[in-house]
């Protein structure tokens, strides 16, 4: 093993030290920030709806998604919708048609959310999912990403990810075509509650 | 206040009338303008190849050469730039040392030093202006499209007191015309298509001239105008600046 | 092409269809332009950029200590640490990580010190199928043919031959080049692949001292598909990747997407802290030439990079030669800071394959004076002796005329030896200016002619 020829390389050619900038919460933006991450959601792809309640969700969802086999959700209160997600081999998620989450928070400059892996369910569901839907409450949008690290900043997760929009690619001839190799499609539903 | 009129090496031998717009110009202004009668180079050429080593004499003739004045001007951003950056000597260090800060190029000497609020010129014509990038990126003569920053641009502040003179807008403002010094012998495929794609955008824009306060950009764009035949022409602000009263 | 290769002479090459080189320049162009306009919406972006350098320069000047320290808490979180000196001890813990779990089939999203390593190769002769799983990465690897791009491997093919690809090897339809249905056929094919295979690669954009983790960005979701769906899963990075703690991220993720594609942040961002239950997950930590380079006082804050690409869809020479005729792994004005430190004789000619514009140092958004390290690589790799003897002998003799005032100024327009010496106009019957441009008329006499006779003469 190479560990201790490459650490005393470092060691030895390393700078002197600098400093870390003092502060990396220098900036805070003043915006409506539901409507800029309406705007930037739009922006980039995804889907943006608001919602009163669940059940109002529910009602959106079956319209939306007429043809969908399979259900899954992470989220109880969504388990007549679809079925309640369970431990065991991600394999099984393959022809997984709707995927509903819970995130965390939303954050407008970016149109991204935060979600970590037990409201996932499954690391592997929102991505192997053909349609993703989050629920997001609306005292939840911070404007920028530092107010976003300041949240998540001493959390612990084994696995955690931004989610901004569906999955895309513009490889060919940088052309944008939604639905790369995960959801081809994003719902963000903004909820006043709860449940 | 003495100043020293630098006259790069390729301006002196191919384009003299841009030395002599200069040097009128910045007489016209009442300015005590000496021209050091051994200048030779600045050394850029050596020193942009990987020969910075080769070029001590260069610098120790042109630290003798300007010693004694207040301010050095140079109708080049690109040679001025290199002063400020590379000049040293091991004869005169420090004379060295406060040459590299007393030396500027022309728009930047007359915006910024000379402060004038107005010229008297007429160039009743439309005119596309190419930002050099030693200039504008070196010397900071103008904003850079990267930036998130206000604009400025002494150039243009400049040319916007001429009479008659109309600057058109460019699709890509401050696009390098890939003349690069030796890089335009050395790359000549890519030098080219980036001159050719940098006077495409002038013609595009339905310049009658191109200007720019580096000649050597100048001279590149002249040379694939020319073998176009186009009837766009190419002169150096100092020209314009120092055009006669229509 | 000359059996060495040669940026000019590639770059040539490239440019002998000029409707494609304007294709390649226009289609990067608009990217830039993409850039510009989200980093131009962010008004403390210069801030930003400046916050993202000081972190990055914290963090080689304390790079041991934060390396430590971030093995420590990675071990702690269950996940495994290698460490690789070189491209070939890279290589070889992969194969050895996949022997142990008996596969012999991998996925892989983008990651750039792979290319760098040329694992494809190494594996695929030890009986191992690699399939890429970034589109475009898939699409240079089916073409046979290393990325041109370290964001948009493919951005040098266009649309049709890309569709020819996918008839070859995906069957598509003979001549069905939309994007969309290209797309969808690369989807179904990888989804298969994502579903079958046992281990999974990535890259690693961020690595975090302070809490052991690692963040991958990706658009497609490529790296979570495979990630999660494999048993194995192996993040290669580059030590340089480090960075202090997970609150940087704040800094770091504004600014990357913004600069490398224009969107505010990549779909994806995912946090990998913890393998999942069942699951392995391994760090192979590279050094290949990287702690030498942090030696390098003039260069080593090429070591910032976080790979953003921006300076290469800005550089106005990339974008008219092409990513190949750097000859590689990472390309345009950064590649051409970072190779000569791996091989300063195979990579000579990259330093000089620039104007110096500068405009890559300006949308780099950790600040790397990209453009001034060109040029001191320029003096580096000519005192080395890795220029050409014909080279230097024109420098030898352009310093002896321009050193002399006498010489310099010798009068007439025949006997004017300096026209000969003005550098670019260097006077020999295969004078590359003239082969596309006129040279400028010499006028009688010089200006110092003209001043003599008209001003009374400064003294020297
Ligand atoms: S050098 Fe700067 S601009 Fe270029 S890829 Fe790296 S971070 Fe991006």
């Amino acid at each position: 093993m190479s560990r201790d020829s490459i650490l005393k390389a470092i060691k030895q050619n390393q700078p002197e030290l600098r400093p870390l900038p003092a502060d990396v919460d220098f900036y805070f933006e003043q915006t409506e920030a539901a409507e800029k991450f309406k705007q930037v959601l739009e922006f980039i792809g995804g889907r943006f709806v608001e919602a009163n309640n669940y059940a109002a969700v529910k009602a959106s969802l079956e319209n939306t998604f007429p043809q969908a086999q399979r259900w899954i959700t992470a989220i109880d209160e969504f388990s007549e919708l679809a079925t309640l997600i369970q431990p065991g081999d991600p394999h099984e998620l393959e022809n997984v048609d709707v995927a509903i989450i819970k995130a965390h928070f939303g954050v407008a400059e970016n149109g991204a959310v935060w979600v970590t892996e037990d409201l996932m369910g499954a690391r592997a569901l929102p991505f192997i999912t053909q349609h993703l839907v989050i629920l997001l409450n609306r005292n939840n949008i911070v404007p920028l990403m530092q107010q976003a690290y300041q949240l998540i900043a001493e959390k612990d997760y084994g696995y955690a990810a931004f989610i901004a929009g569906p999955s895309k690619t513009a490889d060919i001839e940088q052309s944008l075509v939604i639905g790369a190799h995960g959801p081809r499609s994003l719902t963000v539903f903004l909820l006043d509650s709860d449940n | 206040m003495k100043v020293g009129l630098f006259v790069p090496c390729y301006i002196n031998q191919f384009y003299p009338k841009v030395a002599i717009d200069t040097l009128e110009l910045l007489e016209k202004l009442g300015l005590e303008v000496g021209y050091p009668l051994n200048q030779t180079c600045c050394g850029q050429p050596m020193a942009n190849s990987g020969y910075e080593h080769l070029t001590g004499s260069t610098n120790e003739l042109f630290t003798q050469n300007f010693a004694g004045y207040d301010y050095i001007v140079s109708p080049s951003g690109s040679c001025t730039l290199h002063i400020k950056d590379h000049l040293h000597s091991d004869k005169a260090p420090a004379e060295a040392k406060s040459i590299r800060s007393r030396i500027y190029e022309l728009t930047e000497f007359l915006t910024d030093v000379i402060k004038v609020d107005s010229i008297k010129a007429s160039f009743p014509y439309r005119v596309g202006v190419h930002q050099s990038c030693h200039g504008q990126r070196g010397l900071k003569l103008a904003q850079m499209t990267e930036l998130t920053a206000p604009a400025f641009s002494k150039p243009e502040q400049l040319l916007n007191m001429v009479d008659g003179i109309e600057l058109i807008p460019l699709t890509r403002a401050d696009e390098c015309c890939g003349f690069g010094g030796t890089f335009c012998v050395a790359e000549e495929a890519v030098s080219v298509k980036m001159g050719k794609d940098r006077v495409a955008d002038h013609i595009k824009n339905n310049a009658e001239y191109i200007t720019a306060a580096d000649m050597s950009c100048l001279m590149h764009m002249e040379g694939i105008l020319k073998r176009q035949n186009s009837p766009v022409k190419v002169m150096h602000i100092a020209e314009i600046l120092n055009a006669a009263m229509v | 092409m000359s059996a060495v290769k040669d940026h000019a002479a590639l770059a040539q090459a490239f440019n002998k269809d000029e409707k494609r080189v304007d294709w390649h320049d226009e289609t990067l162009w608009f990217v830039r332009a993409k850039r510009d306009r989200a980093s131009h919406g962010i008004p403390d972006w210069e801030l930003l950029r400046e916050t993202a350098s000081q972190i990055k320069h914290n963090v080689l000047s304390n790079m041991h200590d934060y390396l430590v320290q971030f093995e420590g808490n990675a071990l702690a979180n269950g996940i495994k640490i290698h460490w690789a000196a070189d491209a070939a001890e890279h290589n070889a813990i992969v194969l050895s990580i996949l022997k142990e779990k008996g596969i012999d089939r991998m996925v892989k999203s983008k990651s750039m010190l792979t290319e760098e390593c040329h694992l494809n190769d190494f594996l695929q002769d030890n009986g191992v199928e690699v399939i890429d799983s970034d589109l475009g990465e898939r699409i240079v690897q089916l073409a046979k043919e290393p990325p041109s791009h370290i964001v948009l491997p493919c951005i040098h093919k266009k649309k049709e031959e890309i569709g020819d690809i996918f008839h070859e090897h995906l069957g598509t339809a003979a001549g069905e080049s939309d994007p969309q249905i290209l797309t969808e056929t690369a989807r179904q094919h990888l989804r298969e692949v994502f579903l079958t295979r046992r281990a999974a690669l990535t890259g690693v954009n961020f690595a975090i001292a302070e809490t052991g983790e690692f963040v991958v960005c990706t658009n497609e979701g490529n790296a979570d598909m495979g990630a999660h769906l494999a048993d194995v899963h192996i993040a290669s990075m580059g030590f340089e990747k480090l960075i202090p703690q997970r609150k940087h991220l704040s800094v770091f993720l504004r600014l990357l997407t913004r600069s490398a594609t224009g969107q505010p942040i990549t779909t994806y961002s995912s946090h990998f802290k913890k393998p999942r239950p069942g699951q392995q997950m391994h760090i192979i930590i590279v050094d290949n030439g990287r702690s030498i380079q942090l030696g390098r006082e003039d260069f080593r804050n090429s070591l910032k990079c976080i790979r953003c690409g921006a300076c290469m869809n800005t550089c106005p020479v990339y974008r008219r030669s092409g990513g190949h005729s750097y000859h590689t792994a990472v390309a345009g004005p950064i590649g051409s800071i970072l190779a000569p430190n791996l091989d300063m004789k195979k990579y000579a000619d990259l330093p000089f394959a620039s104007t110096l514009c500068g405009s890559c140092s300006n949308v780099c958004p950790v600040k790397i004076d990209i453009h001034d390290q060109l040029y001191k690589w320029r003096q580096v790799i000519v005192k080395n002796g890795y220029s050409t003897k014909t080279k230097t002998a024109m420098m030898k003799g352009m310093t002896l005329a321009l050193s002399s005032p006498a010489i310099f100024n010798i009068s007439g327009k025949a006997g004017r030896l300096a026209l000969k010496f003005i550098p670019f106009a260097v006077n020999n019957g295969l004078n590359p200016w003239y082969k596309q441009r006129d040279m400028p008329t010499p006028p009688e006499g010089s200006f110092t002619d003209w001043y003599k006779k008209n001003r009374k003469g400064e003294q020297p």
